[in-house]
């Protein structure tokens, strides 16, 4: 057990899971109280032990289904599945003659409508055993097995099978449907998860834990490259903005915790009185709590869509830490859109009226980063204070039209600081079209943040330069 | 009550009408068993600070409670001097020497216990609950570690004070920053989620008598609809309870468009989410 449990915890760590040794010593006290036939228990306890971050979960899941599936799966309702080999894949298809396909999909239709998980277990091993066609040896991860096996299976039809058998016969409201329709689809999500633990733990014992591990080991979510994120990592990213947002407006509203007012003459001198006219007791001002003005300038153009969708999140989930947010959107003008993120207005009727009402094309909806900064700088340049910090997110791929970096210098001289972050690794920048270096020597600092991760350190590491002074 | 089990700790929770799933009643356990804090996150009104409570209720233990703010800290948290009593203390004996009057001073009867103090210091073991530790800045969350882990206090002026019982500890937090790595390796982590359909209806059924199971069912169907929306913010589990109770009121026996429109201003709060679940739910589809 505790090799297992060592190997789990190395596979966690290699994945960038933080675990101490403290917690891993915690995980093994914990364990020894356990009965080990209690795969929900196990599960449990090396959660609450190991697992500190709920963004962690989904890799503690994969893991622990790789690293203890091998344990048995009780079965007691259905001896008559008892007799399959458990963790023995079948190493040669079985001939599909003597195999009833409808007598599968009638036993999970059952174990489905009556929510047996016992009988949905046995129904996952069975259908894995006939329709997954595992082949011994062969180096894939789950995924391709477990589309195989669902179209095999034909989910579409099992969820309308589902849908005929639950409604009984009656005549449903719309609104009892999509009850419905969402019960039903939480159901086959089950199925899905039976199967996907079933493919896993035959895998394992065909291959062995560590080889299907490394297989299986997807970036964490912080560490997923924004640009090619896909929709379900966006949504898990979105959950994980709000504490973001809630650091960077403590870091921007920062006060200076020492007493950095000026010295207050008047009751100095008033407290000195006291010792005899030394001013032994030196009083200042109260500093003035910084208020922060935050504008944030984001590319929305075609490359930058996924990023765009992401940092106009991120501008959302801001506009109601900041009472001072401006938020701009640019193509090849600019145009501001802070009245789409006000109080009380989800994010995708705000985004749906960026894309439809604000004006920010000018020509061809291609970016032009110049315009936009010459335009801005005309349009909203006087109301540039030296307390306004201003970030601008985009890729800086101007499709090899003038730069007019003096606009942006411009800007940076009005205001208290220009950031600008850029979706692209380091090493694309200043390559083809991109220009990167000719904008950043007006910034007052450029950061690479292709992950949620670096979003996390810009927003960690982020000192600004006092208010400038003229 | 001994709570030897994670099946014995959700019965005895069962019993005070707190409906524990699986993985909260294991956790539990082993926090007993361990001796370790838990901390639990979620999102709000999942009953994370029920939970301690319905502890306290199981086990007979005094709940001492400290709720977090920004700008706690250890007068409020931990001690305090009793200085107007130490004052008084000095004025009432001038003759005496200072040497004897200082010893006697910073003694245990003008310490003023704060809750963290309190706790551990209880003949009985009591149960602490740290109510929304994310509130509090990152340094004041260090005066946290030495009672987490040691369950003892330092008083420079008296030395450590160590528990005389070890109380049973639960965070509770948001999730609006992230906590130290240091405190969260001391404690055992639990994710408490809204909870599904089938423990919605239980937790329903056990908290608004005279609510049928028929209807149960359908609210928690219902609930779980009005979650999946993508809303400013969900309903909580005290408000599908709200809502339940709402519905008795109105002695509605079933669940349907007009119902729902009608009553959706109890389990939503925001102007814009109220337009959004009516629009998605009670619409006719397209």
């Amino acid at each position: 057990m505790i090799a297992t449990l060592t190997g789990f915890i190395d596979e966690l760590r290699d994945v960038g899971v933080p675990v101490s040794m403290v917690e891993a010593i915690d995980a093994m006290r914990a364990v020894e109280s356990l009965d080990l036939v209690d795969k929900v228990a196990l599960r449990e306890t090396l959660r609450a032990t190991l697992i500190k971050n709920l963004r962690h979960e989904r890799a503690f899941d994969t893991a622990f289904d790789v690293y203890f599936s091998s344990l048995p799966a009780p079965l007691p309702d259905h001896p008559e599945l008892a007799d399959d080999p458990v963790g023995q894949p079948s190493s040669t298809a079985p001939p599909e003659g003597d195999f009833d396909l409808d007598d599968l999909l009638q036993s999970l239709l059952d174990a489905l409508q009556s929510s047996d998980s016992d009988g949905l277990r046995a129904g996952a091993q069975r259908a894995v055993d006939r329709l997954a066609g595992m082949e011994p040896g062969r180096p894939v991860g789950g995924t391709y097995y477990l589309y195989r096996t669902l179209r095999r299976l034909d989910m579409t039809r099992l969820e309308e099978r589902l849908m005929e058998a639950m409604a009984e016969g009656r005549e449903l409201s719309e609104f009892d449907q999509r009850l419905l329709r969402e019960d039903i689809a939480s159901r086959l999500e089950e199925l899905k998860r039976q199967l996907e633990e079933e493919i896993r733990r035959r895998l394992v014992a065909d291959r062995g834990r560590e080889a299907v591990a490394r297989t299986l080991r997807r970036p964490m979510i912080e560490d997923v490259d924004l640009m090619h994120a896909t929709t379900a990592e966006l949504a898990e990213m979105e959950a994980a903005i709000g504490p973001l947002t809630r650091k960077l407006a403590a870091r921007l509203a920062r006060r200076r915790k020492r007493r950095s007012g000026r010295l207050d003459f008047r009751k100095t001198v008033r407290r000195s009185l006291a010792t005899g006219g030394v001013p032994v007791d030196p009083q200042f001002r109260h500093p003035r709590p910084h208020r922060p003005e935050v504008w944030l300038v984001c590319d929305i153009s075609g490359s930058m869509a996924t990023f765009s969708r992401f940092t106009l999140q991120f501008t959302h989930a801001m506009s109601s830490q900041f009472s001072r947010l401006r938020s701009f959107a640019f193509v090849d003008t600019v145009d501001e859109v802070s009245d789409f993120f006000g109080p009380g207005i989800d994010f995708g009727s705000a985004l749906h009226r960026i894309t439809t009402e604000a004006e920010v094309v000018w020509m061809d909806g291609h970016s032009d980063y110049g315009n936009t900064f010459e335009t801005f700088l005309n349009r909203y340049g006087r109301q540039i204070t030296p307390r306004t910090t201003i970030i601008i997110t985009g890729d800086a791929r101007n499709n090899y039209r003038p730069t007019r970096e003096q606009a942006l210098a411009d800007i940076a001289k009005k205001a208290r600081a220009v950031i600008w972050l850029n979706p692209e690794p380091t090493s694309y920048w200043d390559t083809g079209d991109s220009t990167m270096s000719e904008y950043a020597a007006h910034c007052d600092s450029v950061h690479e943040v292709r992950t949620l991760a670096q979003l996390e350190s810009f927003v960690e590491g982020l000192t600004f330069p006092r208010a400038r002074v003229f | 009550m001994e709570l030897d089990s994670s099946q014995s700790v959700a019965d005895a929770l069962r019993t005070v009408g707190y409906l524990p799933d699986a993985r909260i009643a294991q956790v539990v356990y082993l926090a007993a068993h361990l001796g370790k804090p838990i901390l639990v996150e979620g999102p709000a009104g999942v009953g994370k600070t029920e939970l301690a409570k319905a502890l306290a209720a199981v086990t007979g233990r005094e709940l001492v409670r400290l709720q977090c703010y920004e700008g706690l800290d250890e007068a409020k948290a931990l001690y305090e001097w009793n200085y107007k009593k130490q004052l008084l203390r000095i004025q009432a004996d001038e003759d005496h020497e200072w040497s004897e009057i200082e010893q006697d001073i910073f003694s245990e009867e003008f310490l003023l216990e704060r809750p963290l103090l309190r706790a551990i210091r209880s003949e009985k073991p009591a149960i602490l609950l740290i109510d929304e530790v994310d509130r509090v800045e990152v340094e004041t969350e260090a005066l946290l570690l030495e009672v987490l882990s040691d369950f003892q206090v330092s008083i420079p002026e008296l030395g450590t004070i160590a528990a005389s019982s070890i109380p049973m500890v639960l965070l509770t937090s948001n999730n609006t920053r992230e906590l130290s790595e240091a405190l969260k390796r001391r404690c055992l982590f639990l994710h408490i989620d809204y909870p599904d359909p089938e423990r919605e209806q239980e937790i329903l059924e056990a908290r608004v008598p005279g609510l049928s199971a028929h209807l149960a069912e359908q609210i928690a169907r219902v609930a779980r609809s009005v979650r999946n929306l993508d809303l400013k913010k969900s309903p909580s589990v005290s408000e599908t309870i709200d809502w339940a109770r709402t519905l008795l009121a109105l002695a509605v026996d079933q669940v349907d468009e007009d119902v729902l429109a009608d009553t959706l201003h109890v389990l939503l709060k925001y102007q814009t989410d109220i337009e959004t679940a009516a629009k998605e739910l009670t619409a006719p589809a397209r």
